[in-house]
Order: structure tokens, then C-alpha cells, then sequence
């Protein structure tokens, strides 16, 4: 028998698993790191991370069977909070290598920085660094942090969710202003890296383990 | 708008920050944990640290003291200086940096940058390259020369070339040292960095010769177009705090994190 963890950190060879675990343990939020689906299933929230590519990422965690259990832990109404490839695999698909179909958890694309029609320099690809987010309006994730904070991005793909009212917050980066934290019901995701992205950041985090949705 | 960024930069040596003029003279300053913790309470965009005796003792890179880092420090920081091979760059990683930093290595070996990209992300693997002004010539295009070992040995390889061929490999960012400029206070050397900036188009970090705030100003102009300025002695020894260099950027129109 599984004992449940409160917070079940989803382990499915993402690069930024350490950092994701230091930081919820710097703000005080005890988690599992798993790649148990039936783990995932039971926690009282999940915790996605991810870095690197849409396809590969899939790939991963269809072997590890874990993504029909992060299906069924955002019907359940469990607090889901995705990062960066996490928060990207939640929509229907990314054009990412190729074409890659995810989980369809928010209805929407996720598309490829393109700035060939713009004159040189041309901003480079991948917007790496830091990038104001504006907030479109309240949220808990987002309590205590100031519209116009600054996090940490890398990324050469973004979220374009086809419902408006799933765009939590927003970014520029060349002529495009793209969609950089999404939330509905009991999902929360960012593009940007909260795990690196300092005070604002941790503070995501904290306020994430605290959310009752 | 992206923000142009202020790095730390902390040079160690056996377990110790250490500060030289040109690689020589070195002085040990404090504990990198402590001093990258420091950094970033005062709000830095992202930390260096470089392993300066690694390569040459033959050494591994200090995880536990990366780890230590990993644990106090939530921004990106990148470690250089003793990576070795793919296996080292993925310890580092793992550990809990974000990005490993390849110098006198990819010299030697330039597929470690393609292998590395190809295993952890272009983003992952910064080109260090360390630069001397030699002057023109049929070999020598640029007139800035490829240097390792401090600068105590050259490579006859041309900096331009070199970035290129960096960008081309996988390097998903070049952290560009002014070897004539390090340590002498007077400025980045400009026309490197706008050489070597126009040339490619990852993002290019300034290295080497910032003594004053403006000094950083200066290399992250449109005109110049650093994406980043390193510092070292300007924090650890001069006593400027973060914060005042961002000032003095932020007072030249230049968007920065507050």
C-alpha cells in the first residue's frame, strides 16, 4: 500500500526536477518525487515539471504510463501546476518536432517563435532570460506578486490557448505577445522556470501548495 | 521586454573565491555558497561560478559545492572550469545548475559542444572563450586571437571564426573574455563585443574589464548589442552592490530587472 503525498513531484527525466525540489523545499512544501502513476493518482496536488523538447517529454511519460494519470488527476479536481514543457504538454498539441500531440488537458496550440519577417537584428530564439509577466486578473497562485514581475525564461515555443479566459498572464518577446501562465479550474501552468525565477517564483510555489481551487 | 542581465561572476579555487589581475595575483575573497547567496539576495540576474584550478589539477568539478549552491540559490547559475566530458556535464546539471560552461575543452575537442547540445538542450552549454587582440593578419581576420590557459597559450584560431563555429556546433550562449581588457578597469573591450555580438545570433555575454557602473551601460547598448555584462571585482572587491549597477543601466534606458 502507497502512503498519498500531499504533493507528488512528477519524475519523468525532466532537467529541472533538482531545481524544482530544492525550491519547494526552500518554501517549506514536503513533496514525493515520483514516477509511480497510482502515486500521481492518490497526491493531493501534482506538481509537473519539464525543460527540453514536446516530443521526447511525451514520449516519456506515455512509457511511464503517467500520462493518463495526470488525465484523470485534472478531472478529479486535483491541483495541478505545470512548468515550462509541463505547462506546454497540457494543451491539445505542439508543433515541436514535427508534430506532437499532449494531453489536451486546455484547448490550444503550442507554436514556434517565428520573427523572419521582422528586420535584423531579429530577437533570438530561444527567448532565454528575463521577461516581465503582466496579470490579466487575481489568482491565488498569484497572491503577494506584483503585476509587471519579472521571471526567468527558456523557451522557443509558447502556448497559444484557444480560450481567452485561460490566459492568466501574458509576455512580449519580439512582435509577440504570447500566453506565460495559463489557468482553469484546478490547473495553474507557467512557461516560465518559477524554480529559477527568485522571490516571485518561490512565492508561485508557496502560494501553489496553499490553493484550494 | 527581455531584460538585459547583470552576472556575477565567482571565480574558486580550492573551495575559496578567489579575484586575480589576469589570472595572476590571486587573493581568496570568501565561500562561494555564501557570497552566491549574497548575489542573489541583492537581486542578480544569474551567477557564474568557475572551477579556475580544475582543468589544470585535473580535477572534477566541486558538485557538493554546486548542490549547496542549487539549495540557497533560485536563479539560473551556470559552472565551468572542470567539465571534462558529457558524464561531468550531467552531474552539473543534475545538481542542479542550469547551464555548464566549456572553454579550453572545446578548443581541444569542439564536439563536446555538439554532443553536450544534443544530449541537454542548446541552451545548456555556454562557449567560454578567451580573447587577445593581436592585430590583423591573413590567419587572423578579426585581429582577436583564441586563447587558453589564462591566456598563456594561443590557438591560432580567429574569435570570429570561433564563435561562429560555437553557434554552429550548439553553444546556445558565449561568454566572451577580454583577455588585454580583464582585470584593467577600464571598460569592456567594445569592439570585440560588438564584433563578436553581430556575428552570431546566440546571445553574447560581455567579460572582462568593467570598473565602474557605467562601464556595464556602455557594452549593453543597442549599438554594442551584449545581451549580458559579467563582473567580478566590481562586486566582490570595489563594494558595488547589485542593485547600483542595475541603477546605472536602468538610468541609460536600457530595460533591466528591479
Amino acid at each position: 500500500m502507497t502512503i498519498a503525498p500531499s504533493v507528488a513531484l512528477v519524475d519523468y527525466g525532466a532537467g529541472n526536477l533538482t531545481s524544482v525540489s530544492l525550491a519547494l523545499s526552500h518554501v517549506g512544501v514536503s513533496h514525493a518525487i515520483t514516477r509511480d502513476p497510482d502515486v500521481i493518482r492518490s497526491a493531493g496536488r501534482v506538481v509537473f515539471p519539464g525543460v527540453g523538447a514536446a516530443g521526447a517529454s511525451m514520449r516519456n511519460i506515455q512509457e511511464a504510463g503517467i500520462d493518463q494519470a495526470l488525465r484523470e488527476v485534472a478531472r478529479a479536481g486535483t491541483p495541478l501546476l505545470g512548468i515550462c514543457i509541463g505547462c506546454q504538454i497540457l494543451l491539445d498539441r505542439s508543433q515541436e518536432d514535427g508534430g506532437t500531440d499532449c494531453l489536451g488537458l486546455l484547448p490550444g496550440e503550442v507554436e514556434r517563435f517565428d520573427f523572419s519577417a521582422l528586420p535584423e537584428p531579429r530577437p533570438k530564439i530561444p527567448h532565454m532570460g528575463w521577461n516581465p509577466v503582466s496579470f490579466l486578473r487575481e489568482h491565488p497562485v498569484l497572491e503577494g506578486i506584483p503585476s509587471g514581475a519579472f521571471f526567468y525564461f527558456v523557451h522557443s515555443f509558447y502556448p497559444a490557448p484557444s480560450r481567452q479566459e485561460d490566459v492568466l498572464g501574458r509576455s512580449s518577446y519580439g512582435d509577440r505577445t504570447f500566453a506565460s501562465i495559463l489557468a482553469r479550474d484546478n490547473l495553474v501552468a507557467t512557461q516560465f522556470h518559477a524554480e529559477k525565477s527568485g522571490v516571485h517564483g518561490l512565492e508561485i510555489l508557496k502560494n501553489f501548495s496553499r490553493w484550494s481551487p | 521586454m527581455l531584460a538585459k542581465r547583470v552576472i556575477v561572476c565567482l571565480d574558486v579555487r580550492n573551495g575559496q573565491v578567489t579575484k586575480g589581475v589576469k589570472f595572476k595575483e590571486n587573493r581568496d575573497l570568501g565561500d562561494p555558497v555564501s557570497m552566491g547567496a549574497e548575489y542573489y539576495r541583492q537581486g542578480v540576474d544569474e551567477l557564474v561560478f568557475y572551477d579556475i584550478t580544475a582543468s589544470a589539477e585535473g580535477r572534477g568539478i566541486d558538485i557538493e559545492m554546486v548542490r549547496n549552491v542549487a539549495r540557497e540559490v533560485f536563479i539560473p547559475f551556470s559552472v565551468g572550469g572542470g567539465i571534462r566530458n558529457l558524464q561531468d556535464m550531467r552531474e552539473v546539471l543534475l545538481a542542479g545548475a542550469e547551464k555548464v560552461s566549456v572553454n579550453s575543452l572545446a578548443v581541444r575537442d569542439p564536439s563536446i559542444i555538439s554532443h553536450g547540445a544534443k544530449a541537454f538542450g542548446n541552451q545548456c552549454i555556454v562557449l567560454g572563450m578567451d580573447v587577445l587582440k593581436v592585430g590583423a593578419s591573413e590567419s587572423l581576420p578579426s585581429g582577436y586571437e583564441v586563447v587558453v590557459k589564462g591566456g598563456r597559450e594561443r590557438t591560432g584560431i580567429d574569435a570570429v571564426s570561433w564563435a561562429r563555429r560555437a553557434e554552429e556546433l550548439g553553444a546556445g550562449e558565449i561568454c566572451l573574455n577580454s583577455i588585454d581588457a580583464d582585470g584593467m578597469k577600464t571598460g569592456y573591450e567594445l569592439d570585440l563585443t560588438s564584433m563578436i555580438a553581430r556575428a552570431v545570433t546566440i546571445p553574447v555575454i560581455a567579460s572582462g574589464g568593467a570598473g565602474r557602473p557605467e562601464h556595464l551601460a556602455d557594452v549593453l547598448e543597442p549599438r554594442i548589442g551584449a545581451d549580458a555584462a559579467l563582473v567580478a571585482s566590481l562586486t566582490h572587491i570595489d563594494g558595488y552592490t547589485v542593485g547600483a549597477l542595475k541603477a546605472a543601466i536602468a538610468q541609460r534606458g536600457i530595460a533591466v530587472r528591479i
